[in-house]
């Protein structure tokens, strides 16, 4: 699904992300943690196509396609997703016209007609209940006046929407009760499949509690400094960070 | 940055500075943009002498025939309009027109009035079809109902659904048709909403103008169709002085809308109307307008000066809503304005005001409260680009015996470079303890972040940029009828359009 090899990332002139490498195959989720300033923002951003970054090293390979050739749009279409950490409000747009435009500008690219209306309603009704995101939200102006949980959820109404190949979740859980976090993790588990890949960058381990990894990575210092099974999150959990920058200190 | 304004008096003046790379990009598109109605039609004029005298303003009263009374009224103008100075009170810079060096009279060779659309000159209609207003559009709207009075230089040049409108007693033509038809009606309502010594070009208007158009509603009649008129100024170096007159008898309803645009000229050319409403008791008025007369071109030259003065006046019961979506001119000059004389009335303004490059508009609206229980809101939405000011200048002014009157004003700019200014003059005199006046402000920038979240989703920036603005607009164009709504929100993307880097 994606390849990243020894990616270099700075902005202004700052180096955040320093020879990071990771593989990810379709059917996986992996977890991407770490503490505060270790970069996983930046790699959320980066792999999405902010251009407040340079990429000054390294590849990124995407479904076949060298993604840091792409502009942000065409990552888009081929298939990238990005959960927002803090979802943008477009007052005024409706969150219903604001997909309708992006799903078909998607189909657009693949010369495929626009959805009708009513294959598109009934989507939206069918997706929004995945993620009990009330149907008035659907037509609310894009995250305006949202709490910070609809907010989230509305994040993973839209992944749904238009149901990528890779979904990065960047830190998805902050900012969630847990039972706003019990629909978010169970609207990821219910999108996933064989053909679909997911990236969680989180701080906590309490997401991956409900979100059950395959990989758990550790990113220090702008490079996945340690990998493991699920049970790495729940040694991070207990022991916290410090016993990583002591390991990598040795 | 929402700016709180409460109290009396309010003068207040902003303007922010940006900087952000990827506007930047972005204003370097806009600033490429070209005007797309930018033609001219080819049919030969009959045209007066430049310059502005009194035997000019006794050639055009000569042309259309017009009455004694209103060639004294002309000449009563003019000499009003000689004492006057223009004004320069307003936030915009420019080169004042030379008076002597413009046209005071064109109108196209062919003009005989028609019966129908179908005996309208090709070439005219070519100009019609250019301009979005095809028959064949026309022909789909009757479905729709909008009856097109279409105005070219200085003439009125065809005038549709007469007869369906004849049968309700609606009157829809060209001012100087009802000049000659209904004379009575205009002699009685003409000036008595912006009076003749009013401003600088109020005065101008009223001496030199050559037509327009005059809509009588009777009284409990709402009339079935929006009505419509186009203006367009086609010969090099004419002014347009045209003369609008909606007059909405007890009880009656009306729809009004007005489009315009210009061809591409490399001089400025002058627009001055005139536009009066009158709504009496328990009439409602909706006057909606969509203006892209040519901007200039984006080193700032040529384009059209607008300076326009529109006002309704409202009996008791009754309501005025001005509607404007204003995209074009080198220079806006306007404030559509309600004078809420009867108890109970209700004034609206919505506006957006789109400026880029080196235009500069200086627009609002004054909402006078002279009755009880008078109720006014002010929608004011301002697109700044390129090195463009926008500003909103709004008057809202509560006399002594306007009890209870209510205001609500919202401001809103949003800014695309870091060398735009938005500017806000409001101004607030409040006689009368019991009113209520209520004024919000807020400045933004087209947010990057915005821009961000939509590409991530597969939208493109241009489509980003179309949506962001339209969703900024919204409240505004949602006042819109239907059709009118679809034509300005192309035209707010076609303003903005290969703003993609």
């Amino acid at each position: 699904m994606i390849t990243i090899n020894d990616l270099h990332a700075k902005i202004e002139d700052k180096e955040i992300l320093k020879g990071l490498s990771l593989e990810v195959k379709a059917g996986e989720v992996h977890a991407i943690m770490g503490p505060n300033g270790a970069g996983k923002s930046t790699l959320a951003s980066v792999l999405a196509g902010r251009e407040d970054y340079e990429v000054t090293a390294g590849s990124v390979s995407f479904v076949g396609e060298d993604l840091l050739e792409l502009s942000t749009e065409e990552r888009a279409w081929a298939g990238l997703f990005l959960a927002f950490q803090y979802p943008v409000e477009i007052p005024g747009v409706s969150n219903i016209n604001f997909l309708r435009t992006a799903i078909n500008e998607t189909r657009e690219k693949k010369d495929l007609d626009p959805i009708s209306a009513k294959d598109f309603m009934a989507m939206v009704r069918e997706k929004s209940a995945l993620v009990e995101l009330d149907a008035k939200l659907a037509s609310r102006s894009v995250n305006e006046g949202f709490s910070g949980g609809e907010k989230k959820r509305n994040e993973i109404f839209q992944m749904a929407m238009l149901a990528p190949k890779l979904s990065i979740l960047d830190e998805t859980d902050s900012g969630l009760d847990i039972d706003a976090l019990r629909i978010v993790a169970s609207g990821v588990n219910k999108l996933k499949n064989e053909n679909n890949a997911t990236i969680i960058i989180t701080h906590y381990q309490r997401l991956l509690d409900y979100i059950v990894p395959d990989f758990v990575h550790v990113l220090f210092d702008g490079k996945i400094v340690k990998t493991g099974g699920k049970e790495l999150a729940i040694e991070l959990e207990e022991k916290g960070y410090d016993w990583i920058k002591e390991e990598i200190a040795q | 940055m929402p700016i709180e304004l409460a109290g009396a008096v309010n003068h207040s003046q902003y303007k922010l500075v940006m900087s952000n790379y990827t506007e930047d990009e972005l204003a370097k598109d806009l600033e490429n943009q070209e005007y797309k109605f930018g033609f001219t039609t080819d049919i030969e004029s009959d045209k007066a002498p430049k310059g502005l005298n009194e035997d000019i303003i006794r050639f055009i009263s000569a042309k259309k025939e017009e009455p004694k009374w209103l060639l004294e009224n002309r000449l009563e103008a003019f000499a009003l309009w000689k004492m006057m100075t223009e004004p320069d009170w307003a936030h915009v810079k420019y080169t004042k027109p030379d008076f002597q060096d413009i046209t005071y009279y064109s109108a196209p060779k062919q003009s005989k009035k028609y019966e129908s659309w179908e005996d309208v000159d090709p070439e005219m209609k070519e100009t019609m079809k250019k301009l979005g207003i095809s028959m064949e559009e026309q022909k789909r709207l009757t479905g729709t109902n909008i009856a097109v009075d279409f105005v070219m230089d200085s003439v009125s040049v065809a005038t549709s659904f007469k007869s369906t409108l004849k049968e309700l007693g609606i009157i829809f033509c060209s001012f100087s048709e009802a000049v000659q038809d209904y004379p009575e009606l205009v002699r009685k309502y003409m000036g008595s909403v912006v009076p003749t010594s009013d401003n600088f070009y109020a005065a101008l208007n009223s001496a030199v103008f050559t037509d327009g158009s005059f809509c009588y509603i009777p009284k409990g009649v709402r009339c079935p169709m929006e009505l419509s008129t186009y203006f367009r100024i086609n010969e090099g170096g004419t002014g347009q002085f045209e003369r609008t007159l909606v007059v909405a008898d007890e009880g009656s309803y009306v729809s009004y809308l007005e489009g315009c645009t210009a061809p591409q000229r490399d001089e400025n050319q002058l627009h001055a109307a005139v536009v009066e409403l009158v709504a009496m008791d328990n009439a409602e008025i909706k006057y909606s307008t969509v203006q892209n007369w040519y901007p200039g071109d984006k080193n700032g030259l040529g384009g059209i000066f607008n300076f326009v003065t529109k006002r309704g006046i409202c009996g008791t019961n009754s309501k005025i809503s001005w509607t404007q979506v204003e995209t074009g001119s080198a220079v806006t000059w306007k404030y559509p304005s309600c004078i809420l004389k009867g108890d109970n009335s209700i004034g609206e303004f919505y506006s957006v005001a789109v400026t880029n490059n080196y235009q500069q508009a200086d627009t609002g609206t004054k909402m006078i409260h002279l009755g009880k229980n008078t109720k006014s809101t002010i929608i004011s939405k301002g697109i700044s680009a390129g090195k463009s000011h926008n500003s909103y200048r709004g008057l809202v002014q509560i006399h002594k015996n306007a009890a209870n009157a209510r205001n609500f004003s919202q401001c809103d700019s949003l800014l695309m470079t870091d060398e735009c200014g938005a500017h806000t003059f409001p101004y607030i005199e409040c006689k009368n303890s019991s009113a209520k006046i209520e004024h919000e402000a807020t400045t933004s920038k087209i947010g990057e972040d915005q821009i961000f979240y939509c590409l991530q989703r597969g939208i493109s920036e241009e489509k980003a940029i179309g949506l962001i603005v339209n969703g900024y607009c919204k409240e505004v164009l949602n006042q819109l009828p239907m059709e009118f709504a679809v034509e300005a929100q192309k035209l707010l993307t076609i303003s903005l359009e290969g703003s993609v880097g």
